[in-house]
């Protein structure tokens, strides 16, 4: 079963819709311990990250998407949450994220405009086992980005200058773009994730 | 490549049906905004913007469950507008799967709105709509569908919007819009060098190098129209054909098909 973490954020309709287009039964889960249950775990995320990081560690979820984590359990976080991979960001720097990927994710300068709102085009730069090699078009909508030279990142793009757009390693993947709202190409690579965690 | 440049229709949509556009597309589903959404998905809109001019007591629910409809069927953004009036009643929108709430006459009665619905929901989720309309020496916010004259300074209201937490500035020309003479590029213009957030340029598109001529000439980000589109005149593949002729960035078409 895919959970998606269901901790009150704005875009777990779209997340599970999607999912439901491409075939996959995809369940908002808030209870950490039903969490723990899950065959595979999306984490997603919209607006500032601190209102997400507060209401994540309110619902207490941290320690259920850590488990997961060494377990092996796969995870996949959007935008926000996959921002919440990394230690903190720029956003909110009393708000913690869950330390998967070192680093901090920082606001993005010398762009056209804030936010990035619309289709880019992503580089995939590494291979992974849930991504179909191929560039696409996504659709972004954030302010704040890590570094094309942070760890695990295995994808960009071009805004004002290379950011990270994938990270990737073993049991664990993360866009900042939303595949949810990316047409054909995101629900592909929502497909390519449930048909290979399954 | 960089970040393309949106083309983005926009449907009104009354008591749950579309009320224009319907001149050109089988009887049988003309109406429904879900199946023109597709269309326009299918020939390579970047977003979708629906705007509610329902009057009656049912309007509230009437607007989420169209929200609710086309996030099922679509998989692109889409905003919705048209009366929305705090943020409990953008976020019943937003929590069904609609990406973006447009806000405009709210706003202007009492522009503390667009901080709370920012602070609940992201900026990126609460765009700014202002109608605006020429006079000496600038641009006048109107209100009410054009009907309500502000005093406001449209380039003023833009800034204070975003400076309350818009993320998005929907721009409308009343002198251009319904009129197919070209998007008003002095006031896109004006507005799109004030703001740092984008700019959604709307009102007098006839064609394709009315777009081209938007992205040449001013910093908007995005065009928006609607009878270009509905009654066939162009195809969102035939502006997008043109932009990318004219070297502007534009994202291929491709539409998801249901298996």
């Amino acid at each position: 079963m895919i959970a998606i973490a269901d901790y009150g954020v704005g875009n777990l309709a779209s997340v599970r819709k999607a999912f439901h287009a491409v075939g996959h039964d995809a369940e908002l889960v808030r209870d950490p311990e039903r969490l723990r249950a899950a065959g595979a775990i999306v984490l997603p995320g919209v607006g500032h990250f601190g209102h997400c990081s507060r209401e994540f560690h309110r619902y207490q979820l941290g320690p259920a998407i850590t488990d997961a984590r060494e377990r092996g359990v796969p995870l996949l976080g959007i935008c926000v949450g996959m921002q919440l991979f990394f230690e903190g960001s720029e956003e909110a720097d009393d708000a913690p994220g869950l330390g998967f990927i070192a680093g901090r994710v920082k606001k993005m300068r010398d762009v056209p405009r804030l936010p990035q709102i619309g289709w880019n085009e992503v580089r995939v730069r590494a291979a992974h086992p849930w991504l179909a090699a191929a560039d696409d078009w996504y659709y972004f909508v954030h302010s704040y980005a890590a570094g094309p030279d942070a760890d695990l990142v295995i994808g960009t793009v071009d805004y004002g200058g290379e950011r990270a757009a994938i990270v990737g390693g073993a049991g664990l993947l993360g866009v900042q773009f939303h595949p949810e709202k990316s047409g054909a190409a995101g629900l592909r690579l929502l497909e390519t994730f449930a048909e290979a965690v399954a | 490549m960089t970040l393309a440049k949106r083309v983005i229709p926009c449907l009104d949509v009354k008591d749950g049906r579309v009320v224009k556009g319907t001149r050109f597309v089988d009887l049988r589903d003309a109406g429904d905004p879900v199946e023109l959404a597709r269309r326009y998905d299918e020939q390579g809109a970047d977003e979708l913007c629906f705007l509610d001019i329902t009057a009656s007591a049912e309007r509230r629910r009437t607007v989420v469950d169209l929200a609710s409809r086309v996030a099922d069927e679509l998989f692109i953004p889409f905003t919705v507008g048209g009366g929305i009036r705090d943020a409990d009643e953008a976020g019943e929108i937003l929590r069904v799967g609609a990406d973006k709430v447009a806000l405009n006459s709210a706003a202007v009665r009492d522009p503390a709105v667009i901080s709370a619905v920012a602070g609940r929901f992201g900026s990126q989720a609460m765009v700014l709509a202002i109608d605006a309309r020429r006079v000496d020496g600038g641009w006048e916010v109107v209100i009410d569908g054009g009907r309500t004259p502000t005093g406001r300074d449209a380039v003023e209201w833009a800034k204070e919007g975003c400076a309350r937490g818009a993320g998005e500035i929907l721009l409308t020309s009343m002198e251009t819009d319904g009129t197919k003479l070209g998007f008003d590029l002095a006031l896109t213009d004006a507005v799109a060098s004030a703001v740092g957030v984008p700019v959604i340029a709307s009102g007098g598109a006839s064609g394709p190098p009315d777009f081209v001529a938007l992205f040449e000439r001013t910093a908007a980000d995005a065009g928006l129209a609607a009878s270009i589109f509905h009654f066939a005149e162009a195809t969102v593949g035939d502006v997008k054909a043109a932009l990318a002729a004219a070297g502007v960035p534009v994202r291929p078409a491709e539409a998801f098909v249901r298996r």
